[in-house]
C-alpha cells in the first residue's frame, strides 16, 4: 500500500470574495436567527433555528474548512459525525416531546 | 512460510532501544521533550498508575468508613468529597485515557509497522493538556473546599453548591481535549500509515478496537466539552439553561453529560476486547475465530453506544416513550458484546492453550466481565431498574464491568506486552498466583454490593443500617485482599521490568508486528519498513496439527 504523504494538501479554489460572500451570509443568518427568536412561532422557533443553524455550519464545514474540496473519505467523516449528531437530536426531541 | 517479509537483522541486541537517549537532550528531558509515541506511551502510564494509586487509596478510605454504622471515620462532607474525588479521579483521569494513550500510544504504530503516530508532536502537546488538565482537577481540591458533587456534576445541586465545582470542571474540560487530539492522532494513523500490505482485514484486533474508540472519543466528547462550559457559564454567570425557575431543564443537563458519558465507557472497555483478543490469540496458538465479526462488533459497539445514554436516566423524570425506546436500544447493544464473548470462546476450542499471567487474566476477565454485563440487563429493564437504581447493585455492576472487565485486562496487557516494552520478564509464578489472589479479592469487593444494592443499600451514604454490617465486612476485607494483590503486581512488574531476565524478541509466540522487531524496539521500531502478506493470527505450527 502506498503511504501518502500527511502534508499533501490541495488548494483550495476559494477566492477572498467568495469568502466574504459567505461570512456576510453568516451574519446575516444570525440575525435572522434573533429576529425569529423574538416571534412567537411556538414549536417552529426551534425548527426553523435549527435550519438556520444547519446551513451555516454547512457553509462553514464546505467553505471555510474547506471539505468541499477535499476527497471522499473526508466527506464521510463528516457526514459520519453529522449522522450521529442527528440522531443524538432525534432522541433527545424525542424525550422532550413526549414528556408534553 | 512467514507470516511477514522483514530484511535480515540481530534482533536480539539491545543497543539503539528507544530507552537510550540520542539527540541533544540529557535525563528527563530527553523524556519529557520526546515525541517518539513508545516514550509518550511510558509517560501516560506512569501519570495514570500514578492516580490509579491515589483513586485506590480514596477507594480504600470509602470502604472504611463502613466500617460501622453511623459515619465514624469522616464527617458525611468529607465522605462526599472522597467518593467526588475518586470518581473524577478513576474515570476522567484513569479508566478514559487508560489503555490507548498508554499501550495504544506504545503499540499502535508498532502492531500496523509504522515508525510513529501521524503527528507526533500533537501526541506530546495531547500528553501535556492530560497534564495541565489534571492539575487544575487536583487544584479544586483547595478552592473554596472539596468537590462534592459527585463525578458527574449534576444540577441543580453543582450549580448551587459554593465548593470548587468551576475548578474542577474546567479541569475535566482540559482533559477531554486531549482524549480528542489522541483520537484524531490514532484515527489519522490507521487510515495513513498502515504498512504495505496490511488491509483494514489484515490489521490486529487491538487496531480495530483502537480505530472504533479513536471515532467514540473524536464524536462524543465536545458533547461533554459543550455541557461541561455550559456549567461554568451557569455558575459564574448565572444563565439558567439547565434552571427549572429559569425557564430551563435540569434534565437536559443529564442527557447532554450522558451523551458523552455513556459512550466513553466504550471508550473504557472497547481497548480491553481488542487485547482479549489479541491475548487468546497468541496463547492459544490459533487464529481468532470470527476475526471480522469481532472487528466490525467494534464498530457496532461505538454506534450503538451512542444511542443507549438514557438508560441512566430512568428515574430522572424522562417521558415513558423515551425510557422505552432507550431500554430496547440498551437490549440492542448486548449483540455486539455477545458475538465477542462467543468468538473468544470459540477461538479456545481446539487450541493449544498455554495458561501465562496474560491469558489468566483474560479468563478471569471472561467471568467478571459476563457478570458485570449480565447484570447491566437487570439495570437495563425499566421495572428493575426503578428498584435498583442509584443503589450500591449499580456501583456493583459499574466496577464488574470497568474494573473487572477494562482494568483486569489492562494489567492482563502490561503483562502481556511488558517484555516488549522493556525486554525483561518479571516473575510469571508470582503473577499467577497474584491473579488468584486479586480475583477473589475483587469478588469479594464487590458481589456483596450486588446484595446490599438488591436489599436497597444506597450508594454514596456516609452510614447504614445494621443489616447491612456483615455484607459491608465482607466487602471491606475485600478491598484490603484487593489492594494487597495490586501491590504485588506493581512490585514484580517493576521489579521485572527493572531487573528482571532479559527476553527475545517474542517470549509468548505471538504473531502481530510488534513480536518481529527488538525487545525493547529501537527508536524507529523497525530496521526497515515491514511487508504484511497473511492475515495477523497467522499460526505456522496450527496449520500442521
Amino acid at each position: 500500500m502506498e503511504q501518502q504523504t500527511l502534508t499533501e494538501h490541495k488548494g483550495a479554489p476559494t477566492s477572498y470574495g467568495i469568502y466574504v460572500l459567505i461570512w456576510l451570509a453568516l451574519m446575516a443568518l444570525t440575525a435572522i436567527t434573533a429576529v425569529v427568536a423574538g416571534i412567537n412561532l411556538a414549536a417552529f422557533t426551534l425548527v426553523i433555528a435549527l435550519l438556520i443553524a444547519l446551513v451555516k455550519s454547512s457553509l462553514v464545514v464546505n467553505v471555510f474548512m474547506h471539505v468541499k474540496y477535499e476527497d471522499k473519505i473526508f466527506k464521510i467523516f463528516v457526514a459520519i459525525a453529522g449522522g450521529v449528531l442527528s440522531v443524538i437530536f432525534l432522541l433527545t426531541f424525542a424525550d422532550v416531546y413526549f414528556r408534553r | 512460510m512467514a507470516d511477514i517479509a522483514l530484511p535480515p537483522q540481530d534482533i536480539s541486541v539491545v543497543e539503539g532501544s528507544y530507552l537510550e537517549n540520542i539527540g541533544k537532550h540529557k535525563g528527563l528531558a530527553a523524556w519529557l521533550l520526546s515525541t517518539d509515541h513508545k516514550r509518550i506511551g511510558i509517560m501516560y502510564t506512569v501519570m495514570l498508575f500514578s492516580f490509579f494509586s491515589v483513586g485506590v487509596v480514596l477507594g480504600i478510605l470509602l470502604r472504611l468508613e463502613m466500617i460501622s454504622p453511623g459515619g465514624k471515620l469522616f464527617p458525611p462532607e468529607v465522605y462526599n468529597a472522597l467518593f467526588t474525588l475518586h470518581g473524577v479521579i478513576m474515570i476522567f483521569l484513569f479508566v478514559i485515557p487508560g489503555i490507548p494513550v498508554t499501550l495504544g500510544n506504545f503499540f499502535l504504530p508498532l502492531q500496523i509497522g509504522a515508525k510513529d503516530v501521524a503527528f507526533p508532536r500533537l501526541n506530546l502537546f495531547s500528553f501535556y493538556l492530560y497534564v495541565i488538565g489534571s492539575a487544575v482537577i487536583l487544584t479544586a481540591l483547595f478552592v473554596n473546599g472539596l468537590p462534592d458533587t459527585g463525578w458527574t456534576f449534576y444540577v441543580p445541586y453543582s450549580l448551587r453548591t459554593t465548593t470548587g465545582v468551576t475548578v474542577a470542571v474546567f479541569g475535566v474540560f482540559i482533559v477531554g481535549f486531549s482524549s480528542i487530539l489522541t483520537g484524531i492522532n490514532f484515527l489519522t494513523t490507521i487510515h495513513r500509515l498502515r504498512a504495505p500490505g496490511m488491509t483494514w482485514f489484515k490489521m490486529p484486533l487491538f487496531v480495530w478496537a483502537l480505530y472504533a474508540t479513536s471515532w467514540v472519543q473524536i464524536i462524543a466528547t465536545p458533547v461533554l466539552a459543550i455541557t461541561l462550559l455550559l456549567i461554568v457559564i451557569s455558575r459564574i454567570f448565572g444563565i439558567g439553561i439547565f434552571s427549572a425557575a429559569a425557564g430551563g431543564d435540569p434534565v437536559l443537563y443529564q442527557h447532554l453529560f450522558w451523551i458523552y458519558s455513556h459512550p466513553a465507557v466504550y471508550i473504557m472497555i472497547l481497548p480491553p476486547m481488542g487485547i482479549v483478543s489479541e491475548i487468546i490469540a497468541t496463547f492459544t496458538r490459533r487464529t481468532i475465530f470470527g476475526y471480522k465479526a469481532i472487528a466490525m462488533s467494534s464498530l457496532a459497539i461505538a454506534f450503538i453506544g451512542y444511542l443507549v445514554w438514557g438508560h441512566h436516566m430512568f428515574v430522572a423524570g424522562m417521558s415513558q416513550q423515551a425510557d422505552m425506546i432507550f431500554s430496547f436500544l440498551t437490549f440492542i447493544v448486548a449483540i455486539p458484546s455477545g458475538i465477542k464473548v462467543f468468538n473468544w470462546v470459540a477461538s479456545m476450542y481446539k487450541g493449544s492453550i498455554d495458561p501465562q499471567p496474560p491469558f489468566l487474566f483474560v479468563m478471569a476477565f471472561m467471568v467478571l466481565f459476563s457478570i458485570g454485563g449480565l447484570s447491566g440487563l437487570v439495570l437495563g429493564s425499566l421495572a428493575t431498574d426503578v428498584h435498583l437504581t442509584a443503589t450500591y447493585f449499580v456501583v456493583a455492576h459499574f466496577h464488574y464491568i470497568i474494573f473487572g472487565g477494562g482494568v483486569f485486562i489492562f494489567f492482563g496487557a502490561l503483562h502481556y506486552w511488558l517484555p516488549k516494552m522493556f525486554g525483561r520478564m518479571y516473575n510469571k509464578k508470582i503473577a499467577s498466583w497474584d491473579i488468584l489472589v486479586m480475583f477473589i479479592g475483587f469478588n469479594l469487593l464487590y458481589f456483596p454490593m450486588f446484595i446490599m444494592g438488591y436489599e436497597g443499600m444506597p450508594r454514596r451514604y456516609f452510614t447504614y443500617l445494621p443489616q447491612f454490617e456483615t455484607l459491608q465486612h465482607i466487602s471491606i476485607v475485600g478491598s484490603w485482599i484487593l489492594v494487597a494483590g495490586l501491590i504485588v503486581m506493581f512490585v514484580n512488574l517493576i521489579h521485572g521490568a527493572i531487573k528482571g531476565p532479559r527476553v527475545g524478541p517474542n517470549p509468548w509466540g505471538g504473531t502481530t508486528l510488534e513480536w518481529k522487531t527488538s525487545s525493547p524496539p529501537t527508536h524507529e521500531n523497525f530496521e526497515e519498513e515491514p511487508v504484511v502478506i497473511h492475515e495477523p493470527y497467522y499460526h505456522e505450527e496450527a496449520l500442521t496439527r
